[in-house]
């Protein structure tokens, strides 16, 4: 597989913050592929994605590389979609559902108005909304989590980037709309042959259909591989840890029941 | 649109037990004057003995007692007819209704200027939030809103009316000229120039301030970030997502205003001669003429209840949001 | 007191502090400064400012001082400006919170009569009520207090009722505080900020309408007022504009520095709570 983008010794520092948020990670994001990455809160997988995508806020330092496969870093909405946690609010709520879809299109494939319409209906019957010419003229405030959250990734891949970047995608909606959406990325992704990049804390849903992972810890890269490998021999002892925690039904429970 | 009807509806109700309160409270004030209408009728023709002044109260009704007279009020109020004003000899109403154009014609000009430019500037204030372009227009506004209206008229007066002679000083058309159709509305546009111009101004300043704060507010907004993840053009970030969204309390603050503008034009017709309702104001209050007061606030009152309902249909028509809980998903 | 140096931090609290605090002296030594009254007459009528040393801004038609006219216009002003707004806002909070607390019928009926301050614009309801009662300084207070009250009330209730919702509200019930320890130690402390920050508004206000009444003739005739000697200068707004100018000036200056401080005022206190 070719590499999309080789990132060395990558260090992104806040503004006001003691501690880098990431610190000299080296990476590569091969072309096509759907990786994981994955960590707690601090570990520095959302900044990763917002430095690929150059939305990192004013004031904050970048040091080290990334070399992109096109030698130009690719340029968000164009050759890069991104999706961001809380679909609430990533819809602007005066617009309609229609022309949000609609805009990447036409800024980045110079279609008409007309043209872009009718594609943002495509995309909207893509991401499997149900009456996509309705929900088209719809505005934010009527449609559910789970729909906006669809809505958004209609609206990042209209303009077909190769490249998916989904910062916590799911991980503001319910456990079953989790899954469906898990399931509609990665038809998606597969469908148009674009590389994902799937931003989580949840090591379980990773594993369902990642090719492979990149475990963070604290701003710095802990180990990285294929999924099944990483999963079933994890090298270093905090991904031991991070898979010893995860909890499913078959985990004995934390609270014993008092003996009757 | 059946939304913006009931809405109507709905206000229109609730603002009659506010009226009611109005009219109640300014009765009451007015009731505590030491001496009433005939009282300075009598002192502007040099005196009259008691009869006299007694038959004249009789005859406007005003020896009634203050429940009694609080009663033919309201009964005529709900008639429409606002009583007779002792210092004009004349029906309130013809007199409200004869002044209330020329000021409808100030400040509606005064508000559609002040808040064409002012949205405009704070947009561009407000497109790069601490920038110097921002900085300086926040400065400038802020010393504008800070002058006295009745300064600045007089300032603006002596510049433009007295040294460069553009403009006349005052009145609202040249008296007895006899012109019709555009070169009247022509000589009365000439007139106003000054006095609006003054109110713009001011009233600029402040839409100013408000978009622009509500830009930079916007600005932090996800969906913003979201707007840039999708590489749209700057101009339509910055037009069609946050100033969209931070026109909606600068429309709340049109509104919130309309109470402060009404008052706001007794001193500007003063400086510049206007006939209008805010003179009639003054008039009232120095001739002491208690029906004509009561008129004039009472009408206030629902001129500023009649903005407020328009102000928020159009604030319906721009925020889908609103009404949403009444027709449901 | 912290929040004064973190006020004094900020370039728009330290200009407004230094800009308030000229006038305030100002106005506190007036007599000092410029002892007399200031309505006699000193002079010579209609001097122009700056040609004679005794009179620095000149005179007026009376041939009264127009420096010393300034430096006691400056009490009045103030002195009105604060009293007025710290009266509308003592109001505007009693009823908010009564309001807020109570609910129902009270909170309902408190309402109708703010909403009925709210629609008469405050400017025609003071002026209403100094012709009515008679023009003098603590009339003047009063009247522009009851175009002003309706706002803070508005705002003080929909904080109290924002804030009887919030989490550390329902932990404080939870652990059994009374009701009105709560009110005080919980709800209050929040609810002042956003008041607190349109004090500034009301007073910048106040002293804008003070000036206007005055300038309408409707101030105390016994003080000298910034808005009173603008409209003396308006007679001899041709020959003399200068009379009308310098008090202009002086409103302009104060109530920037009204502002300015006001500005600051939001920066330190929205930023303590973003922080807290």
């Amino acid at each position: 597989m070719t590499a999309l983008c080789e990132i060395r010794g990558l260090s992104v520092a806040y503004p006001g913050a003691s501690m880098p948020a990431l610190d000299g990670v080296d990476l590569d994001i091969r072309a096509g592929e759907r990786l994981a990455i994955i960590g707690e809160s601090g570990s520095g997988k959302s900044t990763l994605a917002r430095a690929l995508a150059g939305l990192l806020p004013e004031g904050a330092r970048v040091a080290g590389d990334m070399r992109w496969a096109g030698g130009e870093p690719p340029q968000p909405g164009r050759d890069l979609g991104f999706v961001f946690q809380d679909p609430a609010a990533s819809l602007n709520p005066v617009l309609t559902i229609g022309e949000q879809v609609a805009e990447g299109a036409r800024r980045h494939l110079g279609l008409s108005r007309r043209q872009a319409l009718s594609l943002a209906v495509e995309m909207l019957e893509k991401v499997r909304l149900p009456d996509p010419g309705k929900v088209a003229k719809a505005f934010p405030h009527q449609l559910s989590g789970g729909q906006r959250q669809r809505v958004a990734i209609a609206a990042a891949l209209s303009a077909k980037p190769g490249m998916l970047i989904a910062d916590e995608a799911t991980s503001a909606l319910d456990m079953v709309v989790q899954a469906e959406i898990v399931a509609l990325l990665d038809d998606l992704v597969r469908a148009a042959g674009m590389t994902l990049l799937f931003i989580t804390h949840d090591v379980a849903l990773a594993s369902g259909f990642a090719d492979r992972v990149a475990i963070f810890r604290r701003g710095a890269l802990v180990e990285t591989g294929p999924t099944r490998t990483v999963l079933a021999a994890p090298a270093a002892a905090y991904t031991k840890t991070l898979i010893a925690s995860h909890r499913d039904l078959a985990t004995p429970p934390l609270i014993r029941e008092a003996a009757p | 649109m059946n939304r913006a009807l009931r809405l109507i509806a709905r206000r229109a109700l609730a603002s009659i037990p506010v009226l009611l309160i109005v009219v109640v409270l300014t009765f009451l004030l007015l009731e505590t004057a030491a001496g009433d209408a005939v009282d300075a009728y009598l002192l502007s023709i040099g005196g009259g003995d008691a009869s006299v002044a007694q038959s004249l109260r009789a005859a406007y009704g005003l020896d009634q007692s203050m429940s009694a007279r609080l009663w033919v009020y309201l009964s005529s109020l709900a008639r429409l007819d606002l009583g007779w004003s002792v210092a004009f000899d004349r029906p309130v109403r013809d007199l409200i209704v004869e002044r209330l154009p020329n000021t409808l014609l100030l400040m509606g000009s005064a508000t559609a200027l002040s808040f064409g430019l002012g949205s405009a500037l704070g947009i561009l204030a407000g497109a790069r939030p601490g920038s110097f372009r921002d900085r300086a227009l926040s400065t400038v506004s802020l010393v504008l809103y800070a002058i006295p209206s009745f300064w600045l008229g007089l300032v603006l007066s002596i510049v433009f009316a007295v040294q460069l002679r553009w403009l006349p000083t005052s009145g609202i058309e040249t008296i007895a000229s006899g012109r019709t159709g555009l070169a009247r509305a022509v000589d009365i546009a000439v007139h106003l120039a000054l006095p609006v111009g003054t109110l713009a101004l001011i009233y600029m300043a402040l839409f100013l301030r408000v978009m622009r704060a509500g830009m930079a507010e916007v600005w932090g907004m996800d969906f913003v970030l979201f707007a840039r993840s999708k590489g749209l053009s700057r101009m339509r970030i910055v037009l069609r997502h946050v100033a969209r969204n931070a026109l909606l309390p600068l429309v709340t603050m049109l509104g919130l205003q309309a109470a402060a503008m009404l008052g706001g034009s007794v001193v500007i017709e003063s400086i510049f001669a206007i006939p209008g309702f805010g003179r009639l104001a003054q008039e009232a209050v120095s001739g002491r003429d208690t029906a004509l007061l009561t008129g004039i606030i009472v009408t206030s009152a629902v001129l500023v209840i009649a903005v407020n309902l328009l102000v928020d249909i159009v604030y319906a028509l721009l925020d889908p949001r609103v009404g949403a809980t009444e027709r449901g998903a | 007191m912290t929040t004064m140096w973190r006020l004094l931090a900020t370039p728009e609290g330290a200009i407004g502090l230094a800009l308030l605090v000229c006038v305030a002296l100002v106005a506190l030594f007036a007599p000092v400064l410029s002892p007399g009254d200031p309505l006699r007459i000193a002079g010579r009528a209609l001097t122009t400012p700056f040609s004679d040393a005794a009179f620095p801004l000149g005179t007026d038609r009376l041939g009264r001082d127009v420096l010393a006219g300034l430096i006691h216009g400056a009490r009045a002003s103030l002195a009105v400006g604060l009293a007025a707004a710290a009266a509308a806002l003592a109001m505007g909070l009693c009823v908010g919170l009564a309001a807020g607390f109570a609910g129902g019928l009270l909170d309902e009926a408190l309402m109708r009569v703010v909403d009925a301050f709210q629609i008469v614009p405050g400017f025609l309801l003071a002026l209403a009520f100094v012709s009515v009662v008679g023009p003098s300084v603590p009339v003047v207070v009063l009247a522009i207090a009851l175009g002003a009250w309706a706002d803070p009330a508005r705002l003080t209730r929909a904080q109290v009722l924002s804030v009887r919702e919030r989490d550390y509200v329902a932990a404080a019930q939870v652990a059994g505080m009374h009701p009105v320890e709560i009110a005080v130690r919980e709800i209050l402390p929040n609810v002042l900020p956003p008041v607190l920050a349109l004090s500034a508004i009301i007073v910048a206000a106040a002293i804008l309408t003070e000036a206007a009444l005055s300038f309408l003739g409707l101030g105390d005739p016994n003080v000298v007022t910034w808005g009173s000697m603008i409209a003396e200068g308006r007679n001899v707004l041709r020959s003399s504009p200068w009379l009308s100018i310098f008090p202009g000036i002086a409103l302009v200056v104060t109530v920037v520095g009204v502002y300015l401080l006001g500005e600051g005022l939001t920066r330190v206190l929205s930023g303590r709570r973003a922080a807290a």
